[in-house]
């Protein structure tokens, strides 16, 4: 398992092993922002940029101190507080640098916190048993692909509001049909590079 | 987004029941906390699992929010409330690890990912908080009991149509049913489950216009 090189693990979380299409982490604000492009690309950039630094710090606390430790079992609760820290930092910078950003995601940059897509890199990092190098690899990989899916789907969004949608299926029935058919096209990529 | 009726005099155990389980049901009314529903269901077995751990998490999550409402700040409480349902999510990962390892390994982080279902952390938010003790058990049953069986609904289906089989019997026969493996695949997920929301909105419409409007956690 980890003889895996760190650009395979790169190319794969983006593509093959999407952390969204393939394992259904983030469902929740991919649905709620993934409607207006420059919403959805600022969203995906936060997340990115966050489950990156959330998988290292993770990946250090781990192996330095829980696992010598054996406090293993504390895992959830130290890697979401990391998550919740890590992400009021970043909502004060972005509060302070850009101001109109921090007013498009609002409520959403908060709640950054309870996106699985990040509390889920971690897990899958610990669960993989990935090296240094290939957890952060992880972590880029599986923010971009997280970032890709929920851009797209906000470009298919704007073009759907133009267009007839029986009620019923209108609304969150129609983009979890659309996501699927996404989904269905990612796993076109499955040859290219495989991790389980 | 669809308000359960509430009679006069506030809220009793029955309307609050009612109210998680159909009339406000957490994943058709308030699109929360579906990333688990699809991740899970390939199976009906790991559906049921997945369905009572969440009803014992945010029972127990509500139980303790609601007890110490009080004594919360407000200021920091979603830091807190992160961490009485975290509490109870190692609680049960362990028990699971302890008496049930194969099912522990099949669910693998979805289990800890629990923390950040928003079905939880929106419970604890919009309920515990503000209402006694015992009502918010209540409320905390009711949506853990709509969600997981919507969860079952779906696991079913997909371990039906894509296995034939339902908790590992086989149910349509391998001599004229050829499973359609697409359900088992993650974008069979999506589908079903866009069907299936389509199915209930075309029973039960929604009131406003923009169905799509819950705030998403």
């Amino acid at each position: 398992m980890s003889e895996i090189h760190p650009l395979v693990i790169l190319l794969a979380a983006v593509l093959t092993n999407n952390i969204l299409l393939s394992n259904f982490l983030g469902l929740c604000s991919f649905l709620a922002c993934g409607k207006q492009l420059d919403t959805a690309f600022g969203l995906g950039a936060a997340v990115t940029f966050v489950t990156v630094c959330t998988t290292i710090i993770n990946y250090l606390i781990y192996h330095q101190l829980l696992l010598p430790m054996g406090l293993e079992h504390l895992q959830f609760i130290i890697f979401i507080a990391v998550i919740a820290g890590f992400v009021q930092l970043v909502e004060m910078v972005v509060e302070r640098f850009s101001p109109s950003l921090y007013y498009h995601l609002g409520i959403f940059l908060p709640l950054i916190t309870v996106n699985c897509a990040i509390l889920g890199a971690s897990l899958f990092m610990i669960i993989r048993e990935y090296s240094f190098w290939q957890s952060a690899a992880w972590g880029l990989g599986a923010g971009l692909g997280w970032a890709l899916a929920i851009c797209l789907i906000a470009g298919i969004q704007q073009r759907l509001r133009f267009s007839s949608v029986p009620k019923p299926l209108a609304g969150l029935a129609i983009t979890m049909i659309i996501t699927g058919l996404m989904a269905l096209a990612f796993m076109g990529f499955t040859g290219m590079a495989k991790i389980q | 987004m669809a308000q359960a009726p509430v009679p006069i005099g506030g809220p009793t155990a029955k309307s609050t029941f009612l109210a998680g389980l159909w009339a406000n049901n957490p994943i058709f009314c308030q699109i929360l906390g579906i990333c688990s529903a699809l991740a899970v269901t390939t199976r009906l077995e790991n559906s049921l699992v997945m369905g009572v751990a969440l009803i014992f998490v945010i029972a127990m999550s509500n139980l303790a929010v609601s007890i110490l409402r009080h004594l919360i700040p407000r200021r920091i409480r979603m830091i807190v409330e992160v961490a009485i349902i975290a509490t109870f999510v190692i609680v049960f990962d362990q028990f699971l690890k302890g008496y049930y390892w194969e099912m522990s390994k099949q669910l693998g982080p979805y289990v800890g990912l629990i923390i950040t279902n928003c079905i939880v952390m929106g419970r604890a938010e919009a309920y515990a908080l503000h209402n006694k003790a015992s009502l918010s058990v209540v409320d905390g049953i009711a949506n853990g009991l709509g969600y997981a069986v919507i969860l079952a609904i779906i696991g079913a289906s997909r371990e039906l149509i894509g296995t034939g089989k339902l908790l590992g019997y086989e149910v349509l026969s391998g001599n004229w049913y050829v499973p359609n493996h697409f359900f088992i695949y993650p974008p069979g997920a999506f589908i079903a489950l866009g069907l299936l929301i389509w199915l209930i909105r075309a029973i039960k419409p929604q009131e406003d216009d923009s169905s799509q409007s819950g705030a998403g956690s």
